[in-house]
């Protein structure tokens, strides 16, 4: 054995908040190398700033850290713990920047730490623009023409010696932010100069555009005893030009011939030989479409989203075996965890096909451009796996959640075809859907091809479904049309919808008399060369079944969350995998049906057994018809699983927990208020409405400003804020854009303290972790504001009166299991807002800061354990003796034309946590965590809504107190000088320079202070100066009590040496069960 | 039209007649590489067999006529999941359809390949008839299915007479061979000349034509030899080294190859064996062979070099191995070995400059990691050991 056993503690560093570019597919490889550490007896140091994550747990790491991920924190950290290795491997982007800080610092050697994984060396060859082409170089890999450039200057001489259009990739940056494609010069001025400004070494790249070659990626391994192997390759079925996260990919690679699949495959062999990585890494090629021709774009010597991709497409665990080969271990000493017989030195091979659709934000975005570039704009992905391609594209489309269901689902009908064909050069979400119209309409595929570049296999494949919807529409189904619209994946009411005689039941009623049903395969890694147990299944019809019931134990399905998106992120994975845990525990069998590749838990070994599906009625009846749950578990797994309900009533799976009937209960708009009425709990006032015009009545019945939100949904999706008839009627307008099941709520706006309490509730007895307090006053969304345990401004008397309502209200929702409860403390009265019988996003944040494990304790009351016998007192439990402070953090710069401004409806990606002994020092390590640091250049921007002034202007004293400059719109101006702040005026970006542009543009500017006015808003000048703010990369706060929080953690940056908590005390200390 | 696929257990898959519509019976066997069906369908090393892809989507970029490993198909039957209907790559010159309807292979596709794949992992390799005749009763053929066996497949496959491939940069006398003529001057190549020109003796067994490139792009001019030839008119050509190659079948029906061989192993003339070559000198040296249960087909088994410790993944395609325990440790000890089932895949014979491997370094289709071993044969002809 070759595992270095001088290795004994490893500090582990996640990649913190999720951003885009930086998901969930970090927890799920940090998550899955500290288990595999810990298997070899390694003591697991961890630190992540995100307290969402499954890795942050006590279980999963020895020692953890919730702290800001900054070189300033390592240091104490490696100081405070003493590990003899960091593994930096594992926290994306953001874990190599910090592993070469540390390095580079001299830090490292100084006290005796050192990395493994990789090498400094490794990630500057890697990473370094002119390093990585110079390496290429010497081993006669070849990449575009490009040249490394400082200044605008340099940039466009070289793009002019190379000519437009030209490919800019800035250096040491996420996702690709601040990258682009310029056609010519104007544009490569604005994108340049920005792209200089965000790399972290100020270093862009400027090359040749490759943009229509294919896009082929290679997920390879190496150990420290040179052994290489190939784990998967993929390809993007958008050509160069998209970036990777947002673009749909298949595994393996399709459309390339042996010759240019081994071409690729030595030549990523090579570049992982010479960069002497060992553990995991990713290329990306280009490949002439017309030639032999190629070139390598990227390395990522790391684990990455593809890397998490390629194990789920392939079952081979990535980051598990990157963490042995850190160990030393080779890998023919790793075995493979799902053959058990053979080893982790092969290559897995596969007998189906993967899918992999980018969930985009634009839903939450409206006025964002949907155009995919080379920066990635995508939260999430769903992944699908079938043996055929229509079938895995068709499964992939549903598992988005994103009201589409097939080809069919965006509609181009009313566009000309000369409109149509033209449509077809515009590269955004839709894109694939554009081109089945122009299928539809009997555009060649040669024409398709030569606007799109998209190979006409995938074209061919898009045909086929096309083909498939008019063979459905065109009368009579016999069984063989059947039975290839369900080889396709065609769901059984869109077959009804598209025949139009036969109803859904029928549909399902012929497949049954035909045989025609799901069955499931089994992902082995080998093709089935050698036996396997892994329990890894994906559905196909036609074929033998090899998923069968097992076992006698008791059964329990968990239902996932799916893709990430804004309003329903990570957290509920983190829940959903919890909760299997605890069902195991109490000898459950755990079935979880999920889509999502980037998670905890779709790894395979979480559950009992892994259905990789969508989570639509039908595909969750199809495991149902095989499995045979005793129940079935929805409040973990977010909305996506709560809508499920009904169905799996209908199926009769038991529900286990709240009733399906109580849930709906908190939703239905008549019912809650009863239940509120004979609890005696106030609410805002408000009605139910349908309509604009309806809306307008009630709006004005209550009096402005009001609330406007559709029911049923997370994230605060469609709610805003309005102020006048017109708001009503352009917000209603927006959310029925999509068919409105339900009802549209508009409540009476109470700008009051907003509080949030997650609880347990076994039917009689409730338990609160605690109680969290926002920062930001009602009316921003709970997710996006700066959340407060222990709540620090509430009397006794309210925290009572919150644990009674509490109760009542679980109690009147018959509760069993989780609840989630916001509510409004507005002139000493406690209003309820709204009720979630479920668990929500603050879940993990209150587990990990309480150390209760609430996810667990609630699977347990489910089951009939009740909380007393748990080791608890029910109630309220004692507040802890320090403050944690949940940050939201956003992905703003990475999505162009997305308004910033906060209100009712979420836009944060993620969230980092601050904690320690007081509040000052807490918030002080929640901004720096959210990457607020301040200050720089000590300029700041104010411009505020007449109705805020009174309010913000004693904040903005206190700015100009830490020596701050003010510079304000006139207005604005005007009042902080007649309240003694002395502010500058400047000219509104509409009049001449010098202006608000021009001071933003100069790059001096630390904040800019911007509270728009409510309501919608029609100047488009605050939204402007927002943008240009953001996408220069300046901090912009759009709420006043945010603004009086980073003003109070900037008075306490005197605070040199943070202390550290380790979080894994605290859960110890929760835990009495 | 509906095609059979009768097993001689039983079992019996009902899919698409693809190719030829004639009715054969062959020996099943699977291979598990995602890509290189048409590498496949023209290694000669399928003679008597009808090969399953476990890779369900085949025929995506087409056929290639450059990418032939041989002149023609030499499989009995070819079984897939699903043809593509639209091949697509810029080389691609023809479909899969018509290239097994033009060499009269029978296939049959849409059935459950994972499931065929399944039965042969767990029962071993079988014999079965692919047939598109509705009235054959399976029961009926069974006897006939399980008397089948391959015969001497060699004889089917070798080439019928002498011929000269030049090294690639050396035009000797004018001469190129039809087949290089066909190699795509484009693709990339597995290695370069970095010596003098070598004459190389190859023993045609079955050769896929990339050995014979592999050694032409190192500067060697090869004389491809037809299996029955003498030894004694193989050493008359004063070769510099012999390369003997894969091919079909079981290699204990080969004795006339075995004798030669052995004369080869006798002279000292260095060699390099690759698959049947491998297992014929190992049987020329004394030691057995033996059927494996469903062998190895496919581009990712994982070798060990026993020396250095090194494990390659390694382009595959046999049904024999060579019994590591009837090695004569005197003669010749295991140089790599299987990290999966721990097989032999390749002996280092003691005082001779012999050595030779299970596994196809040429690959085509696989990983080209073992194409070093190409240029260690060429080292061992410059004098090294």
């Amino acid at each position: 054995m070759s595992r270095d056993m001088s290795i004994k503690k490893v500090l582990v560093i996640g990649s913190g908040p999720i951003v885009i570019g930086q998901a969930a597919e970090f927890d799920y490889a940090g998550t899955q190398c500290c288990r595999s550490l810990k298997e070899e007896g390694v003591e697991v140091v961890l630190l992540n700033s995100n307290p969402a994550t499954i890795m942050t747990d006590g279980d999963i790491a020895d020692k953890v850290y919730i702290e800001p991920l900054t070189v300033e924190v390592v240091e104490q950290l490696i100081l405070k713990e003493k590990p003899d290795s960091v593994l930096p491997t594992m926290g994306g982007q953001a874990g190599l920047n910090l592993a070469m800080e540390l390095e580079d610092r001299g830090f490292l050697k100084e006290n005796n730490v050192r990395l493994i994984g990789t090498t400094s060396l490794t990630i500057k060859k890697a990473e370094d623009r002119q390093m990585f082409k110079d390496t290429m170089e010497k081993i006669g890999e070849p990449v575009a023409a490009s040249e490394v450039v400082h200044s605008l200057e340099h940039g466009i001489r070289f793009a002019e010696k190379i000519g437009y259009p030209v490919v800019l990739r800035p250096a040491y940056t996420l996702g690709g932010s601040g990258g682009g494609i310029a056609h010519n010069e104007n544009e490569l001025r604005e994108i340049l100069a920005n792209g200089l400004r965000l790399s972290r070494v100020h270093e862009v790249l400027v090359e040749r555009y490759i943009g229509g070659w294919k896009e082929i990626e290679y997920e390879v391994m190496r150990d420290s005893a040179g052994n290489v192997i190939t784990v998967c390759n993929m390809e993007n079925i958008d050509p160069v030009g998209v970036h990777t996260g947002d673009s749909i990919v298949v595994a393996p690679s399709q459309t390339l011939g042996d010759k240019e699949y081994q071409m690729l495959r030595t030549s990523a062999l090579n570049i992982i030989t010479e960069l002497g990585i060992t553990g995991g890494c990713n290329v990306q090629y280009a490949l002439n479409p017309d030639s032999f021709e190629y070139c390598v774009i990227e390395v990522n010597p790391r684990v990455s989203r593809s890397s998490a991709l390629a194990s789920k497409a392939t079952g081979y665990p990535i980051a598990k075996v990157a963490a042995k080969i850190a160990l030393g271990y080779t890998l023919d000493e790793i075995p493979n965890a799902i053959t058990k017989k053979t080893f982790a030195s092969f290559e897995p091979m596969l007998d189906y096909c993967v899918v992999k659709i980018p969930r985009l934000p634009f839903d939450k975005f409206i006025t964002a451009k949907r155009t995919l570039t080379t920066q990635m704009k995508a939260t999430g992905e769903v992944m699908s796996i079938c043996t055929n391609f229509e079938g895995a594209l068709m499964k992939a489309i549903r598992s988005l959640e994103q009201h589409v269901d097939s080809l069919m689902s965006y509609d181009f009908t009313g566009l000309s075809e000369d409109q149509l064909i033209h449509d077809l050069s515009i590269i955004d979400d839709m894109r694939i859907w554009r081109i089945a119209e122009a299928l539809r309409r009997g555009i060649p595929y040669d024409r398709i091809h030569s606007i799109t570049k998209i190979d006409i296999w995938f074209i061919d494949k898009i045909a086929r479904l096309v083909e498939m919807e008019n063979t459905l529409k065109s009368g009579r189904i016999d069984e063989e049309t059947l039975r290839e619209a369900k080889r396709m994946e065609f769901p059984d009411y869109l077959i009804a919808k598209l025949n139009g005689t036969l109803s859904e039941d029928e549909v399902k009623e012929m497949r049954k008399q035909a045989g025609i049903t799901a069955a499931y395969k089994m992902v082995d890694t080998c093709a089935a060369e050698f036996s396997a147990e892994t329990p890894y299944f994906y559905s196909v019809y036609g074929g033998e079944n090899e998923a069968v019931s097992t076992g006698d134990r008791k059964k329990v399905l968990v239902l996932g969350s799916g893709p990430i998106r804004i309003g329903q992120g990570i957290e509920f994975d983190f829940c959903s995998v919890h909760a299997t845990w605890a069902f195991e525990k109490e000898g459950y069998e755990t079935i979880i049906i999920n889509n999502n590749p980037e998670t905890v838990s779709t790894d395979f070994d979480i559950a009992d057994k892994l259905y990789f599906e969508p989570l639509t009625p039908e595909d969750v009846e199809n495991v149902v018809n095989v499995e045979h749950p005793d129940g079935a578990v929805v409040q973990f797994g977010g909305q996506t699983a709560i809508k499920l309900t009904e169905a799996l009533m209908k199926m009769g799976v038991p529900i286990l927990g709240t009733s399906a009937s109580d849930v709906d209960a908190a939703e239905d708009r008549e019912r809650f208020d009863q239940i509120l009425r004979q609890t005696g709990i106030p609410r805002a006032s408000g009605g139910t409405v349908f309509t604009a015009e309806e809306g307008v009545k009630v709006a004005n019945e209550l009096g402005y400003p009001v609330l406007v939100r559709p029911s049923y949904v997370l994230g605060g999706q469609g709610m805003q804020i309005a102020i006048s008839d017109d708001d009503i009627r352009e917000y209603i307008g927006v959310i029925n854009r999509y068919t409105q099941e339900h009802p549209i709520l508009v409540d009476k706006y109470l700008a009051g303290t907003e509080i949030e309490v997650d609880a347990v509730c076994d039917g009689e007895d409730i338990l609160i972790p605690g109680i969290m307090q926002h920062i930001e006053r009602a009316g921003i969304h709970s997710g996006d504001s700066i959340s407060v345990y222990p709540a620090k401004d509430l009397s006794d008397e309210i925290k009572k009166k919150i644990e009674t309502d509490t109760r009542k209200l679980a109690n009147a929702l018959h509760v069993l299991g989780m609840i989630n409860i916001q509510f409004i403390v507005y002139k000493n009265e406690v209003y309820v807002i709204e009720v979630n019988p479920r668990s929500s996003r603050t879940v993990p944040y209150i587990s990990k800061v309480t150390g209760i494990p609430i996810v667990p304790l609630a699977a347990q009351v489910i089951l009939g354990h009740k909380i007393r016998e748990l080791g608890y007192e029910p109630g309220l439990q004692p507040e802890a003796d320090y403050m944690a402070i949940k940050m939201p953090v956003f992905s703003f710069e990475k999505i162009r034309d997305a308004d910033i401004s906060l209100g009712p409806e979420m836009k944060s990606t993620g969230e980092c946590l601050g904690i320690a002994k007081s509040f000052n020092e807490a918030l002080y390590k929640a901004f720096i965590g959210a990457g607020v640091r301040l200050p720089k250049y000590k300029n700041m921007i104010v411009t505020v809504r007449d109705s805020e002034k009174e309010e913000i202007a004693p904040i903005i004293k206190r700015f100009e107190n830490l020596g701050y400059k003010i510079f304000s719109t006139r207005g604005t101006a005007k009042y902080l000088t007649e309240h003694g702040v002395h502010a500058v005026p400047v000219n509104k970006i509409e009049q001449p320079s010098p202006n608000l542009m021009d001071l933003i543009l100069g790059h001096k500017i630390d904040l800019v202070i911007d509270i728009p006015e409510q309501g919608a808003e029609h100047s488009r000048d605050g939204f402007v100066i927002r943008r240009n703010a953001i996408e220069t990369g300046v901090n912009v706060i759009t709420a006043v009590d945010t603004a009086r929080a980073l003003a109070t953690s900037l008075e306490n940056t005197d605070i040199k040496t943070l202390d550290l908590i380790d979080i894994a005390k605290i859960l110890k200390r929760g835990n009495r069960n | 039209m509906k095609a059979y696929l009768i097993l001689e257990d039983g079992h019996v898959f009902t899919g698409k007649s693809i190719g030829s519509r004639k009715t054969v019976i062959s020996e099943i066997v699977f291979n598990t590489s995602m890509t290189g069906y048409e590498e496949v369908l023209t290694d000669p090393s399928y003679s008597g067999q009808a090969v399953c892809m476990t890779y369900p989507l085949i025929g995506n970029y087409g056929i290639c006529y450059k990418d032939q490993e041989s002149l023609r198909p030499y499989m009995d039957g070819f079984i897939v999941h699903e043809l593509s209907r639209v091949p697509s790559n810029f080389r691609e010159e023809d479909t899969i359809q018509a290239f097994l309807k033009r060499y009269d292979v029978p296939g049959i596709e849409e059935i459950d390949t994972r499931a065929l794949t399944k039965i042969l992992r767990e029962s071993g390799t079988m014999n079965g008839m692919i047939t598109t005749d509705p009235d054959v009763v399976p029961d009926k053929v069974l006897p006939e299915i399980r008397a089948y066996k391959t015969g001497n497949e060699v004889e089917e496959v070798t080439c019928t007479e002498k011929e000269f491939w030049p090294a690639t940069d050396t035009v000797v006398g004018g001469i190129t061979s039809p087949a290089y003529k066909d190699a795509d001057p484009e693709a990339p190549v597995s290695g370069k000349r970095t010596g003098r020109t070598y004459k190389v003796a190859l023993m045609d067994f079955g050769v896929k034509y990339n050995i014979i490139r592999s050694l032409n792009q190192r500067g060697c001019d090869v004389t491809v030899y037809p299996a029955w030839t003498k030894a004694e008119e193989v050493l008359a050509g004063h070769p510099d080294g012999i390369m003997l190659t894969n091919g079909p079948g079981d290699p204990q029906d080969c004795p006339g190859e075995i004798r030669e061989v052995r004369k080869l192993y006798e002279s000292d003339v260095p060699i390099y064996a690759i698959c049947m070559g491998h297992q014929l000198m190992a049987l020329a040296a004394g030691f057995n062979t033996k059927k494996m249960k469903y062998g190895h087909r496919g581009g990712n088994h994982p070798v060990k070099d026993l020396e250095t410790g090194r494990v390659y993944i390694t382009s595959q395609n046999h049904g024999y191995v060579v019994d590591t325990d009837t090695v004569d440790p005197e003669i010749a000890e295991p140089a790599y070995v299987n990290v999966n089932d721990r097989t032999n895949e390749g002996l280092r014979y003691k005082g001779k400059h012999i050595f030779t491997t299970q596994f196809h370094p040429e690959a085509c289709p696989g990983p080209q990691d073992s194409a070093y071993l190409f240029d260690k044969f060429i080292r061992m002809m410059g004098g090294d050991q």
